[in-house]
């Protein structure tokens, strides 16, 4: 009794030292004491974003082979590498809060772990390859440059590296669409398409309205996010509305105006029953991505078994030669 | 069969050209320490800009105590004088 009373105060003072820090901004790290809800909420948080990275490889990788020219191949090669990587980069975060890699992937595969919205929709035109770019990587980095700033170290860090590649990201795919805009009517009409397709999914990238999202007062609290979504929604939606117009394509949303007294782009009503139907698993291709991602870990079983045999080989050399 | 066990975790150390130190990048798994030099190469230098690769199994790494971070480095807290600016110099002299 008196020990547990002890423990709680003790907890209690840890906690007062932990609320301290993040108040004077300092960053926080693996080995340091933080609250359960701190851990566990990022772990959450930072797993999704590792599994999106990773399901985002699937609508670009669809059209690796019908690029329609050998730099746009070697490009999104390139671009799909870099998703990649990104993914590792945020699972090996993840793992300093003390979970192990094989139960984040094995959250994945199973369906357990939720990963962005947006990739559960379909790629159909090359237009969607810049638009993907543009909106969706445009999109990711106004959400991770804020999330450079995170209290956590190892995921700002993670951030921090994520941002500098992504900005070809961003560009490469505009390229492609301004291309697209100034070629034939045909394929101006094909970016339009593309265009109207993505717009609403990319605005749903932000999350819930910050007054449907219950995590965002606490995470704002802690500093691992620095904005609302609503925030970063209309960031983007500012940022995005003059690339449009530069190009000569309109964004699918008739009550989009410029509010002259705040300077923002105002925008129309999200389809909240949309984003809700595709976040629990009802998109276009939630059961596909996971179906490919699931057929992707056991394909490339025979790798690692091959990768594991020979490290096995390797490392028993040495010692039998000493013997 | 693949065993879904973990494979060592290893921490990586960049060096950006010659000459400057080696920094910690970040960390991957692999099942040694040739395929830790190879997957260091594909994840934290796809882009250039690393002349020089370490990797260390993570386990390997021994850390300062980052609860007694304060009392740890104490004894280099208060030694003023190991700075140059505890030391005066005549006024008017130029170029020292």
């Amino acid at each position: 009794m008196e020990k547990e009373q002890k423990e709680s105060v003790d907890e209690s003072a840890l906690n007062d030292a932990f609320e301290a820090r993040i108040a004077r901004g300092e960053t926080i790290e693996p080995k340091d004491w933080m609250p359960e809800r701190y851990r566990t909420q990022l772990i959450r948080m930072m797993s999704q974003h590792a599994h999106s990275e990773i399901v985002g490889m699937l609508p670009e990788g669809n059209w690796i082979t019908r690029a329609p020219s050998l730099k746009r191949k070697m490009t999104l090669i390139a671009k799909v590498q870099d998703e990649a990587g990104h993914g590792l980069y945020i699972y090996c975060g993840t793992e300093t809060l003390g979970v192990d890699r094989a139960e984040l992937v094995n959250q994945l595969l199973t369906g357990k772990a939720k990963y962005s919205s947006i990739f559960n929709y379909p790629t159909l035109s090359w237009a969607d390859m810049g638009t993907i770019g543009w909106f969706v990587d445009g999109a990711a980095i106004v959400n991770q440059t804020v999330l450079a700033k995170a209290s956590y170290g190892p995921y700002a860090r993670a951030m921090v590296r994520i941002c500098k590649e992504e900005n070809f990201h961003k560009k490469q795919g505009y390229e492609i669409i301004a291309t697209l805009a100034r070629g034939t009517p045909a394929q101006k009409a094909m970016a339009q398409d593309a265009v109207n397709r993505w717009w609403w999914p990319s605005l749903m990238m932000f999350g819930p309205s910050d007054k449907d999202s219950p995590n965002t007062a606490e995470l704002i609290r802690w500093r691992v996010k620095r904005k609302t979504n609503d925030e970063l929604r209309q960031r983007f939606v500012d940022l995005t509305v003059p690339q449009a117009e530069a190009v000569g394509l309109t964004l699918p949303d008739p009550d989009l105006k410029l509010n002259a007294a705040t300077g923002h782009w105002e925008f129309g009503e999200i389809d909240w029953a949309e984003f809700w139907a595709v976040v629990k698993g009802n998109g276009p291709l939630n059961r596909e991505r996971l179906q490919a991602r699931r057929d992707a870990h056991e394909n490339g079983a025979w790798v690692r078994e091959a990768a594991e045999a020979y490290a096995a080989k390797h490392e028993r050399a040495p010692a039998a030669s000493a013997a | 069969m693949a065993t879904e066990s973990q494979w060592p975790l290893w921490e990586v150390f960049t060096q950006g050209e010659q000459g400057a130190p080696h920094e910690h990048a970040g960390s991957l798994h692999a099942p040694d320490a040739e395929m830790a030099l190879q997957n260091a190469r594909d994840v934290y230098a796809r882009r250039g800009g690393v002349v020089s690769i370490w990797v260390v199994p993570s386990v390997e790494i021994t850390a300062s105590p980052s609860d007694e971070a304060g009392p740890f480095f104490d004894p280099g807290a208060d030694k003023i004088y190991r700075h140059p600016q505890f030391y005066k110099v005549p006024r008017g002299l130029k170029g020292f």
